[in-house]
């Protein structure tokens, strides 16, 4: 019996909760509650070798590492990429906004295979490998107690370059479309107010836009480096999969699978899975505090 | 510090937002910009900021006889309030206010200790001395546009600049704010510009009021003179209400599109009268809740509304009740033959006979 009380304007809460739930239940967390009930078949030596092997390890170096990268390069460049989407018009611009969201459509497959024959030394941009090659012995030279070769690679594609091109690659779209609303609304006068008050246009920029944006662009990077990190397609073609140097986790988890070592393979995935869990509930908390003043 | 722009030109496109336009500012005064929307007066204003620029080969703005056309908006010297506050939001209130200091250069920066020392100064000018650690999303609106006035008083300008500062307020807090402002702007006797699109705000506050229409300034003078001698029929019928009479019994100086206004206030209700202008309506409705009764009448002849202001006294001496046949009789009627500008008062007594051409044939 509904009481006066229970009544809302908006009915439906029981049936879309429960719906709610079940669909989550099926499609998230049955799934994922797999992996660590199969893990946790596995005795704690078995579960530390098979995740904390120095081939795993370096992979999540790889993984982990490139992924950052990747998602902080795009955070600046897709913010200058919002900005002149929604700020200029020029001709063209509905095409170049269209060509945004290429990276969500395309296979990545595609994106691996096309990165890969651009960036490879016989491809368009294979000039650019010794050049980089170039670049990456000077350091050595100039500061030789870093291990350049190593961390940079000394190739683009088929080494850690490519593996950084093709997670920028597939990360932009998501720092674009989410910053692009953001920018719509941000009122002009804000700016003009910066700028009567004497603000140089550098001191409204930093002191005025970015804090209104940054919880826009901590999302967007957010869920650049998500998706980076889980993946696959277009990085295995593009990165030499060099054991210890340009290995990405899910491709151990392939391998894993190849050979049939199915538990191997879910303990590295329950690893991944909480790293990345508790990686993006910080940078949630780290939003949240961004936004604290941006009700209404 | 006086303002003088001078032809202003400004178009968006195809679309002309201002047709050389010259405004005079004297120092110290405060000024209306009054219009309908599109009239162009918010881009005058922004033209005079620096937010905006004239078109090409147009205009001229000088600050006391500075030229400061090509002057950007932030060495002007300009205090600029807008509408919607557009406070940074991310900063408390008294970052909000200290801002203007914060990013001089650090030459010309005051030390840390004379900004907090100003701030708290502005704080206590715009009442809100404990609020200075709020963040404006913990304000009202009247508080909003308050600290937005403190923002740019703080860096001290030469003049203030206002767009619509009142128009997102609820009528209560702007009556307020409008009194603490008129108030506030006499004790400082900063040169301040404000744009609004409601008349009596523009006539309540200003010196000096400028009434803008169709990207023109159609006239310029005291509330009393733009009320009293409106130059034009726009002028009139933007401010207050008025009734417009377009056909005339004859045309006067043969001209075609004689328009006749009658403020309601100057209608006077009779239920007797013998004279010779009197016009036979009946009452339609009365409105008595309010500081004066209105009367909506119907004209007997052509069925025209005229709409009439009567003290609560006279109405209930006259005690009108709906459907009533009554005479009206005209006090002052300001006539606009074919654009020109004249004005007649007819005295209800008919005892100047001189000045009754233009109440003939009402």
């Amino acid at each position: 019996m509904s009481t006066r009380t229970a009544r809302t304007i908006l009915p439906g809460f029981g049936l879309s909760l429960g719906f709610t739930v079940f669909y989550l239940s099926l499609i998230v967390l049955i799934p994922l509650s797999a992996a660590f009930i199969k893990t946790s078949a596995m005795s704690w030596s078995e579960f530390t070798d098979a995740v904390a092997s120095p081939r795993v390890l370096a992979s999540y170096r790889v993984s982990f590492g490139i992924s950052f990268l990747a998602a902080a390069v795009n955070a600046f460049f897709g913010l200058i990429v919002a900005w002149v989407l929604v700020r200029y018009p020029f001709p063209g611009k509905r095409v170049v906004d269209a060509l945004v969201d290429l990276p969500f459509a395309l296979p990545t497959a595609v994106a691996g295979i096309a990165l890969t024959a651009i960036y490879a030394r016989n491809g368009w941009a294979g000039f650019l490998e010794p050049l980089w090659a170039g670049g990456v012995g000077r350091l050595e030279q100039w500061i030789p107690w870093g291990n350049w070769a190593e961390w940079l690679g000394l190739k683009i594609a088929f080494d850690r370059p490519g593996i950084f091109i093709a997670l920028t690659f597939i990360g932009l779209p998501f720092v674009v479309r989410t910053l692009q609303p953001v920018l719509e609304e941000m009122e002009p006068e804000l700016e003009e107010a910066s700028a009567t008050l004497g603000a140089t246009r550098w001191q409204t920029i930093r002191r005025v836009i970015l804090p209104e944006l940054a919880p826009a662009l901590i999302t967007g990077f957010a869920m650049a480096f998500a998706r980076a990190l889980g993946e696959y397609g277009s990085v295995v073609f593009i990165a030499g999969n060099m054991p210890m140097h340009s290995e990405i986790t899910p491709l151990l988890i392939i391998t894993k699978l190849e050979q049939y070592d199915y538990q191997g393979a879910t303990a590295i995935a329950v690893v991944m899975l909480i790293a990345s869990f508790v990686l993006l509930l910080l940078i949630n908390l780290l939003q949240k505090w961004s936004r604290r003043h941006h009700k209404i | 510090m006086s303002i003088i722009a001078t032809n202003i030109k400004k178009t968006f496109g195809a679309y002309t937002a201002l047709e050389g336009v010259s405004l005079n500012v004297p120092a110290g005064k405060l000024v209306a910009l009054l219009g309908p929307s599109g009239s162009g007066k918010t881009t005058l204003l922004r033209i005079i900021a620096g937010l905006e620029f004239a078109d090409e080969g147009s205009g001229r703005i000088e600050f006391h006889g500075e030229d400061v056309t090509e002057t950007p908006a932030g060495k002007r010297g300009v205090g600029f309030v807008f509408q919607h506050y557009a406070l940074f939001r991310h900063m408390t209130v008294a970052q909000n206010i200290a801002f203007g200091l914060t990013v001089r250069p650090r030459k010309e920066r005051p030390p840390q200790k004379e900004i907090d020392a100003r701030v708290q100064e502005l704080l206590k000018l715009i009442q809100l001395e404990d609020l200075g650690n709020r963040f404006p999303t913990q304000l009202s609106g009247g508080q909003r546009q308050r600290v937005a006035l403190a923002r740019a008083l703080a860096v001290q300008p030469k003049v203030l600049l206002l767009d619509e500062p009142f128009g997102a307020l609820d009528a209560r807090v702007r009556k307020d704010l409008r009194r603490w402002l008129r108030h506030f702007q006499r004790e400082i006797g900063i040169t301040t510009i404000f744009v609004t699109h409601d008349q009596e705000e523009a006539l309540e506050l200003a010196d000096e009021v400028v009434v803008m229409n169709n990207a023109k300034i159609e006239q310029v003078g005291t509330p009393q003179e733009v009320y009293d001698r409106p130059s034009t029929p726009f002028v009139i019928e933007f401010l207050g209400n008025v009734n417009r009479f377009a056909a005339l019994g004859h045309p006067l100086h043969g001209a075609g599109s004689d328009v006749l206004y009658v403020r309601p206030h100057d209608v006077d209700i009779q239920r007797d009268y013998h004279g010779e202008h009197g016009i036979r309506v009946r009452v339609q409705h009365v409105f008595s809740a309010g500081n004066y009764g209105r009367i909506a009448l119907i004209r007997a002849d052509n069925g025209e509304t005229i709409d009439a202001e009567l003290s609560r006294v006279r109405l209930a001496e006259l005690s009108l009740q709906v459907g009533d046949e009554v005479w009206v009789v005209f006090r002052h009627i300001r006539l606009f033959p074919a654009g020109a500008f004249s004005e007649r008062d007819v005295a209800t007594d008919d005892a100047i006979p001189a000045t009754l051409d233009a109440g003939r044939g009402i």
